[in-house]
């Protein structure tokens, strides 16, 4: 009996668990749904979920009318620019927090990450005006530097996360063994959090590739990545909910398929130390 | 080479003073144990011997040469420690060859040292798994290896049997110290277990918060503790300690009798008393007698002692091995064991 009742409770799980999915995933079928169809057919009053024409027009025509391998490109420099360049200033100072604590390191800790919960419109006007004096204004090198910095909170903390799991001994047992503090964190800190920071990396590659926000203000045409791409079909020359589809379509499908194909290491990763 | 002198150290942490002032001097070549109950500083001072934690004021020589804020890279010491922390991503024979790559050894060089100290802790063939697949001696035994080849000037041991089972425990103790008698280099071997501490030291440091009661060997330990503190730590099962009342011109408040210094007679004795719990260990016998206005004494017997629960007994014990202690707890040298009275 015990069995049958949690067989049960199994299947209601199971149940809910799809349901939310569904919820969760059903915008992005319908935006998949809808670049398949004609603009007419995207706007009808009684839209259909599979009984329509299907065309890949709107591929052809958005492939036609801009360089989408251009801005996937610049998606691809600055996602991965953003987030090695956020390694290289996160692991140190990580380091230095978890294995190196002062009385301050908690306030530090947090004071970064507060700065998450600025609205980023406070900083806008500075940083435009910054980045038009320093002649940064849609260059991919611009929104490297702009992207690192608002995702580096992030980082440290989830590398903090993951080094505070590393027995402290193992260090000193490097350092004991006459290793200066490159080799230490190189040789020792580096491979055994390789998990953390391989989820790190992934993470930030995924946040800063959706980023939108600084994205549309800081590019014009040459840096844009893929992101100010699907906002170009929202407006000019009127809504085009097909094309618009379309494109969000060829945007989004790189990034989900790495997350697919790493989804395993970065739900270890997200679940940060609560399952050892 | 591997003499280290501590000059009036002490170390704090924020407002806490966990070691205060303290001197010692660490022979070349000795096997020295830091010896105390949980708590008392004795990690923090082998790491800050190690150079692991800063030196709040005084001084460390190493070897003679000032070395308080060498780094610990630097200071051409190895350390065991209790958690083994060997690299978990790293082959037996990769762990072992950390320190030798880390002081840029030539690769044959390293390849000769691994295979020598690898034959010499039985781990040969293990060299090519991760810690992980290694049982705990094992472990403890890698952690020894590359602790070794690099052939530091000292060792420093915080508590390195503590994760292992009883009998494992045995073996390593016997190990270690066989390996002190082949490599003759100065060892620092901390731990809470004056077991340990009695077996393996030729000289011991009994801690008590924070600072050193007494340095000596276990003997001179045993038989000369200079206060209730150490009489009390060293020896097991534990020495029994009788309150007495102040006598005019003795100073003594308190006598304090091991087990093993009991007499069970069958005259009228020091003390009489009632047998309560019986420990029968085949070899010698445990008895707790309740004595009336002192407590309970622990009082070791032969292992063929007949005595059962709620017999009465009488105790005496050898009036030259009673030790006496004043009101602050001091040994009154005179009046106890090794004294002038007494000889
Ligand atoms: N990093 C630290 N920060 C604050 N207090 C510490 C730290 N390390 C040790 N202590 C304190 O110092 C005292 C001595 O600790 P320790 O040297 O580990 O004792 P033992 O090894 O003798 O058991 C303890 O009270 C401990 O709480
Ligand atoms: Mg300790």
């Amino acid at each position: 009996m015990a069995t049958n009742s949690s067989n049960k409770t199994k299947v209601i799980y199971t149940l809910v668990a799809w349901t939310i999915s569904g919820m969760i995933f059903f915008p992005i079928l319908w935006t998949i749904i809808t670049s398949f169809k004609t603009e007419a057919e995207a706007i009808s009053a009684s839209p259909s979920l599979f009984m329509f024409e299907w065309t890949l027009e709107n591929y052809t025509q958005v492939l036609a009318r801009s360089p989408y391998f251009d801005h996937f490109l610049n998606s691809v420099i600055i996602s991965l620019g953003a987030s090695i360049a956020g390694l290289l200033v996160a692991i140190p100072a990580a380091w230095s927090m978890a294995f190196v604590q002062t009385k301050r390191t908690k306030g530090l800790l947090m004071w970064m990450l507060s700065t998450k919960m600025l609205p980023p419109v406070g900083v806008l006007i500075p940083i435009y005006l910054l980045f038009r004096d320093v002649g940064l204004l849609d260059t991919r090198l611009g929104l490297v530097i702009v992207m690192t910095l608002i995702n580096l909170p992030i980082m440290v903390w989830m590398l903090y996360t993951y080094f505070r799991e590393i027995p402290h001994e193992i260090l000193e047992a490097a350092r004991m063994d006459g290793a200066g503090i490159k080799e230490e964190i190189l040789t020792v800190l580096l491979p055994i959090a390789l998990p953390g920071i391989a989820s790190t990396l992934l993470l930030n590659v995924i946040l800063a590739w959706n980023e939108a926000f600084w994205t549309l203000i800081l590019t014009a045409a040459h840096a844009a990545p893929l992101t100010a791409f699907i906002a170009s079909y929202s407006s000019p020359e009127g809504l085009f909910y097909a094309k618009l589809s379309a494109a969000s379509v060829m945007a989004v499908v790189p990034i989900l398929i790495l997350g697919w194909f790493s989804q395993k290491q970065l739900v270890r990763g997200l679940s940060f130390g609560a399952v050892k | 080479m591997g003499s280290i002198t501590l000059k009036q150290v002490t170390k704090s942490f924020d407002d806490v003073n966990v070691i205060k002032p303290l001197d010692l001097d660490i022979r070349d070549g000795e096997f020295i144990v830091f010896v105390g109950p949980s708590g008392c500083g004795k990690s923090t001072l082998l790491r800050m011997i190690a150079g692991l934690e800063d030196t709040t004021s005084g001084t460390i020589e190493i070897d003679g040469k000032e070395a308080t804020s060498v780094p610990p890279a630097k200071r051409g010491l190895a350390m065991v420690f209790q958690s083994y922390a060997l690299y978990p991503h790293m082959s037996v024979r990769n762990n072992i060859a950390f320190p030798l790559k880390q002081a840029k050894v030539a690769p044959a060089v390293i390849k000769e040292k691994i295979e020598k100290a690898a034959t010499m802790l039985n781990l040969t063939d293990y060299l090519d798994r991760k810690p992980g697949q290694l049982s705990g001696g094992q472990r403890q035994r890698v952690a020894i290896g590359r602790a070794i080849v690099r052939q530091p000037s000292a060792f420093l041991f915080d508590e390195p049997l503590l994760n292992l089972d009883a009998s494992l425990r045995v073996n390593m103790r016997l190990e270690i110290s066989q390996l002190h008698k082949s490599l003759d280099t100065t060892m620092i071997y901390v731990t809470h277990d004056q077991v340990e501490a009695m077996t393996m030291a030729d000289r011991i440091a009994v801690f008590n918060g924070g600072i050193i009661e007494q340095v000596g060997t276990p003997l001179e330990l045993y038989r000369k503790p200079v206060n209730r503190f150490v009489a009390g730590f060293i020896g097991s099962p534990k020495m029994n300690f009788i309150d007495v009342a102040p006598k005019p011109g003795d100073a003594t408040h308190s006598l304090g009798v091991r087990p093993e210094h009991f007499k069970i007679t069958t005259e009228q004795g020091l003390w009489q008393g009632q047998v309560g719990v019986v420990e029968h260990l085949g070899s010698e016998t445990f008895l707790h007698v309740h004595v009336d206005h002192i407590g309970t004494l622990t009082v070791k017997a032969d292992g063929d002692c007949q005595a059962v629960y709620g017999d009465q007994i009488n105790l005496t014990a050898e009036q030259a091995k009673i030790m006496h202690f004043d009101k602050q707890g001091m040994t009154i040298p005179a009046l106890s064991w090794g004294g002038e009275s007494a000889a």
